[in-house]
């Protein structure tokens, strides 16, 4: 069988809008019967991104990310259709009928990730469809990957394990690297759903999902004595009493630990011949510690406290 | 003037779908036509069939392109902006125009409405207006101008088949500025030449050179996944993420998190605007007191910088300029300033200034051409040219084969670009002496008055010229010729010649692109201006101030052939923009919509009405015989033969296996120059005939600047050691009491100039570009920090009104951390100008945020565009939520 999904490289996406210039390029005035009816210029983005910001001045990260039909395994669009106006095809695409759906409003209601429109004119739902009509007609990829430039979208085949996409998924899942054959560009990370809501079981999945998702603290160490941004410093994010993770600062003093989880975490920082510093913080959102002054050994001790 | 149509272009799908080519000014696609209507534009994909791409081996990688173009949004809009309801599909009058009576009504262009007439009664007005002013006021009466690359080809281009026109009817043409790179033409040449680059220095091979040597990539005013090389889309985007994945460190210097940041930044340092060259100086303090330059090439390959020490060291002023200094100055703490230099000097460094070299917004301001030279000192100071070190915005450099004749140099394959001129064979203007002995153009054409000894205007004075002459500057235009060339003065009107009284404008660009541009507003409405005529396919915010309006066609509705960023003339090395050498025909996919022409044959209807017809023609060819032309006189048919090039529409220039020879290493190791590219004849220097030096009078990159020196030793503003000064329109100046807000206008993002902007097309709803008010109208999106924000009750979305003496822009907000708190940030080249009453007097709701920036030049004798240093209050506009 074939299941077609979706990869998708948040670390990748530059916000060119390619995606969404190349749908609006297909549909727009463009009806393919019996699979979809035209996507107006306006209104609707059958693949839309999506923009998060972290930090705040003069740290921050911005990451965007395509966000289309997800082609749930349990479609919740499905259930919440009448007459069979949402079907799966036997490739895993999640279709709505653009003649049984006429009227049935609860379709774009039902889908956790919005990504459902209503088209007021013709009064029917409508979404991506992966360009199913371009693949029945032999093409290997929807509009939107194949206009694609940084290579932040792969498709194909989850199914079948000899795919790319397969093996880019596997190896990525084992923590190796891997080198697309098409796009000729290196992708880390771990493969991942993105859940509104959980269980709807996605074909579509994201690498370093976590600059959209989670949130980050990073400060810049200064050793007082020179005032100097220090690099190579030890420094360690413990949460619940015990260390869980550990990286060293930059040429600029700075540390940085991502994919975390709102909560309470201590930072402690560490440099030869300077003692250890402690920051306990209290993240609701992506903090930037500013700047974190190391006290040479023998200078008086303190302790910088910070509740975000 | 067609022939028998010839046919065999393109291929045809089982359903009768068409598929022809098409290359537009950011890659080559493919074009869908069904039943006659355009369905379907995606970038083109190489087959297996195409040559091998180049790979380059790097710390023990190898790297090779993907194999499609990668075209940019718009270009993927293009179908929406052919059918766009702002086309003009039939030559229209102004309703209160009339040829015929003495008061044209000039008072009312920009307010009244237009009449379709017929192709006839346009020609018969256009006859009788350009008869009628030549006869009446004499050479240089006429006026023209044309926007920047709004059409791709060599046929089409601007530089064709505008140029033949005008260069045959006389005219005083309106020099256009370097709008992306002021700084480098003003500064930058005056310390290493590259004048005939406009200061943007040889690339050659530097991608090859980064992959293997470098460590770190500053890029300093610079946005390449914005500006993406100029005409070559995103194509170094993976260029980039090889550069990451090999572990090289990337800083972005820019008040803006602009989107190159988003995916690579490692460091983010965020300078007040205008004081980038208070920051460079304090980078080079710390070289000097640390004794962490490169001492050796300082002394062999540079001079005067002794007295450039003296400055930084503060033994000419009393101010050494310390990262405590500069830190006042431009708010990034001196540590961070530290921190930086001492990277920059451990780690083999590229330094990015602008999207290619010498660009960048940061040299479109006050004194921008100090900083400029600044650019090319700290890299003088690293050993510019030694492996991994260079000018270098990782958007250039790829190993594609030399745009040279392959008859002239095996390593070649040559086919002109739009700097070589196209079917104008203009030698004064283009590049065309360098491609005229091949046969391009058999009957070359120069203008009259727009010559060395004729008339001319700078085009950023227009305004003035027409409204209160006479005015006066320095430089006319790119200035490539020489690096003296921009100290020459001009005057309009010129002695003996007719100041404009029509004015034909080619395009419709300079509201949204041009500085303080309510000017242009008020120049259109002065009686001094007889006759309007704008030809262009969109109706734009300019387009209305026309009393004659001619449809042009778009780049799908008529022939053309072109490659895929190819400059030539004075940018050789254009080519290595791009991944693959891809030329490709623009084929004529549906016919023009409406009663719209191609702009070659609406020339070529007026000049039959002027009796040079056969001359504009060369004896009556058609567009597609020039593509022909084209095709046969490059190296094209050595490799394909012209059926087959029709039916693929198409062609990649092989690779060929050639030596690697990185830009300025000879420079570097003392050798005689061995790069391909523009610049003068034989050794290819200019200060050393033995083929060593650069293009400054010592053949060396001057701290102390002979040209500057020779000019006017005593210049404040421009110093023949580079200084720090600061802007006269920045944060410290009195007007900042009334106008705290520093506004940034870097070039667009998703539209090139005004070219994809405000057309009604979905490139309108990206949110990054604008945003729909609660009016349903589509904003330009403006970026204000938190910081800004919170106190002026400005929310994200709201509308706001963007202003300063000089006029007021509504805008949609977009509150973010991505801006440095005293700074705004709307991209320029809005191509709506929508007054909401009077035009010229009352608050702009398209976008135009050039009507904000000052008209000001540089500095007293560098006379070129400073919109970066613009200050403006925003507040809160009525009717937002």
């Amino acid at each position: 069988m074939t299941r077609y999904g979706m990869l998708i490289d948040v670390a990748k996406c530059n916000a060119c809008y390619n995606c969404v210039s190349a749908c609006k390029d297909e549909f727009w005035d463009n009806d393919y019967p019996p699979y979809s009816r035209a996507q107006p210029k306006f209104g609707q983005n059958w693949v839309r991104v999506d923009r998060r910001e972290r930090g705040h001045f003069p740290y921050i990260t911005v990451a965007y990310m395509p966000v289309m039909c997800q082609m749930c395994r349990d479609p919740p669009c499905l259930k919440a259709a009448r007459d069979g106006a949402v079907y799966v095809r036997e490739d895993g695409i999640v279709m709505i009928d653009p003649e049984k759906s006429r009227g049935q409003r609860q379709i774009v209601d039902a889908c956790p990730y919005g990504v459902i429109y209503w088209n007021e004119e013709l009064q029917i739902p409508q979404k991506c469809t992966f360009c199913a009509h371009l693949l029945d007609q032999g093409r290997k990829q929807p509009r939107c990957v194949d206009a694609c430039p940084t290579g932040a979208m792969v498709f194909g085949d989850l199914d079948d394990p000899d795919s790319e996409l397969s093996r880019m998924i596997r190896s990525l899942s084992s923590g190796q690297p891997y080198r697309g054959e098409e796009t000729k560009v290196l992708y880390s990370g771990k493969p991942e759903a993105y859940e509104p809501k959980p269980g709807v079981g996605p074909s579509v999945l994201y690498l370093n999902l976590h600059r959209m998702t989670k949130l980050f603290i990073a400060g810049s160490v200064v050793l007082r004595e020179s005032d100097d941004l220090v690099e190579g410093a030890s420094v360690r994010l413990e949460a619940g009493g015990r260390e869980i993770a550990a990286t060293t600062t930059d040429a600029f003093g700075q540390f940085h630990f991502d994919g975390l989880e709102p909560g309470k975490y201590t930072v402690r920082v560490e440099y030869p011949g300077h003692r250890q510093l402690s920051v306990d913080v209290e993240a609701r959102e992506s903090t930037y510690l500013g700047y974190l002054f190391l006290e040479k050994r023998g200078a008086p001790a303190t302790q910088q406290r910070l509740i975000q | 003037m067609d022939h028998e149509p010839e046919t065999g272009f393109g291929w045809e799908l089982e359903d009768g779908t068409h598929v022809y080519t098409n290359s537009t000014l950011e890659g080559p696609v493919l074009v869908y036509v069904k039943g006659g209507k355009i369905v379907r534009i995606e970038p083109l994909k190489l087959s297996p069939e195409d040559p091998e791409s180049w790979t380059i081996e790097a710390r023990g990688r190898r790297f090779s392109p993907p194999r499609k173009a990668l075209v940019p949004s718009y270009i993927l809009a293009e179908r929406a902006k052919v059918y766009s309801p702002k086309r003009v599909l039939y030559p229209m009058k102004r309703v209160d125009f009339d040829p015929n009576k003495k008061d044209r009504k000039a008072e009312n262009r920009g307010k009244s409405g237009y009449e379709r007439i017929s192709w006839e009664e346009a020609l018969d007005i256009l006859e009788q207006e350009i008869t009628r002013v030549h006869k009446t006021y004499g050479p240089g009466a006429i006026g023209t101008t044309s926007s920047s690359h709004h059409s791709w080809g060599i046929i089409g281009y601007r530089l064709s088949a505008y140029l033949r026109f005008i260069d045959i009817l006389g005219v005083t043409y309106a020099d256009h500025n370097p709008d992306s790179w002021e700084g480098a033409l003003w500064g930058a040449v005056h310390m290493y030449g590259f004048n005939w680059g406009v200061g943007v220095p040889e690339q050659n091979d530097l991608l090859t050179d980064a992959l293997q040597n470098t460590e770190m990539i500053v890029l300093w005013s610079a946005d390449p996944e914005t500006t993406l090389g100029t005409y070559a889309g995103y194509e170094s985007n993976p260029w980039r993420q090889w550069l990451k994945e090999l572990g090289v460190k990337f800083v972005i210097i820019d008040p803006f998190y602009n989107y190159t940041a988003v995916n690579f930044a490692d460091k983010w340092i965020a300078p007040r605007p205008g004081t980038d060259t208070a920051l460079a100086a304090a980078i080079a303090y710390v070289w000097i007191s640390e004794g962490t330059y490169d001492k050796e090439y300082v002394e062999k390959r540079t001079i005067g910088f002794e007295k450039f020490r003296d400055y930084i060291m503060g033994r000419e002023d009393g101010v050494p300029k310390t990262p405590e200094w500069a830190e006042r100055i431009t708010g990034v703490p001196a540590r961070e300033i530290r921190a930086l230099a001492r990277e920059w000097a451990r780690k083999r460094t590229m330094l990015g200034f602008g999207s290619r070299p010498g660009m960048g917004g940061a040299g479109r301001a006050a004194y921008g051409h100090e900083w400029a030279r600044y650019m090319v000192a700290l890299q003088a100071m690293q050993g510019a040219g030694k492996p991994g070190v260079n000018w270098w915005s990782t958007s250039t450099g790829s190993p594609t084969t030399p745009n040279v004749p392959e008859d002239s140099n095996p390593y070649g394959f040559f086919f002109p670009g739009y700097g070589d001129g196209g079917i104008s064979g203009d030698t004064g203007y283009t590049g065309a002496a360098r491609i005229l002995p091949r046969g391009f153009v058999r009957i070359p054409v120069t203008d009259r008055i727009n010559q060395p000894g004729g008339q001319h205007v700078l085009r950023l004075l227009l305004p003035e010229a027409i409204m209160s002459p006479p005015v006066e500057w320095r430089g006319k235009g790119f200035n490539t010729i020489s690096i003296e060339a921009q100290f020459k003065k001009y005057k309009y009107p010129e002695d003996g010649y007719s100041e404009i009284r029509m004015f034909w404008r080619y395009g419709a660009a300079y509201i949204g692109t041009m500085t303080n541009t309510n000017r242009w507003v008020r120049m259109y409405r002065s009686p001094k201006l007889e006759f309007v005529v704008n030809q262009n396919p969109w109706f734009e915010g300019e387009a209305k101030f026309a009393d004659l309006i001619l449809p042009a066609a778009t780049s799908f509705e008529r022939w053309d052939i072109g490659e895929f960023s190819n400059i030539s003339g004075q940018s050789l090395e254009s080519v290595q923009f791009v991944n693959h050498r891809i030329i490709a025909l623009s084929m004529k996919a549906i016919e023009p919509l409406g009663e719209s022409k191609s702009d070659y044959d609406i020339f070529a209807m007026v000049a039959k009405r002027l009796g040079f017809y056969e001359k504009y023609t060369e004896g009556g060819m058609t567009q597609l015989d020039w593509v022909r032309r084209f095709f046969e006189r490059s190296d094209l048919p050595k490799y394909i033969s012209w059926e087959e090039f029709k039916r693929r529409g198409y062609f990649v220039v092989p690779v060929k296996k050639r030596p690697v020879t990185p830009a300025l290493r000879w420079f570097y190791e003392g050798r005689r120059r061995d790069t391909i590219g523009a610049g003068p004849a034989g050794g290819g220097v200019m200060g050393m005939p033995d083929g060593t030096g650069l293009g400054t009078q010592s053949g060396k990159i001057e701290f102390e600047s002979n040209s500057l020196k020779r000019f006017d030793p005593n210049d404040p503003e421009r110093p023949p050691v580079p200084h720090y000064i600061p802007s006269w329109e920045g944060p410290d100046t009195p007007l900042a009491k009334k106008y705290p807000l520093q506004l940034m206008t870097p070039h667009a993002r998703y539209s090139f100039h005004t070219q994809h902007d405000a057309k009604e097309t979905w490139i309108d709803e990206i949110p990054e570009h604008r945003r729909r008010g609660p009016d349903g109208y589509f904003y330009r999106v403006m970026r204000i920090n938190p910081a800004d924000a919170a106190p002026r009750g400005i929310r994200d979305g709201d509308l706001v009104k963007v202003y300063n003496d000089r006029g007021a822009v509504i805008c949609i907000a977009e509150v973010t951390e991505r801006i440095r708190p005293g700074v705004v940030h709307c991209y320029q080249a809005s191509a709506a100008y929508d007054p909401i009453g009077e035009p010229g007097e009352s608050p702009d709701r398209g976008g135009s945020v050039n009507l904000l920036t000052p008209h000001r030049f540089l500095s007293k004798n560098a006379n070129g565009m400073a919109p970066s240093s613009a200050l403006v209050e925003v507040e809160r506009w009525e009717g937002s939520r």
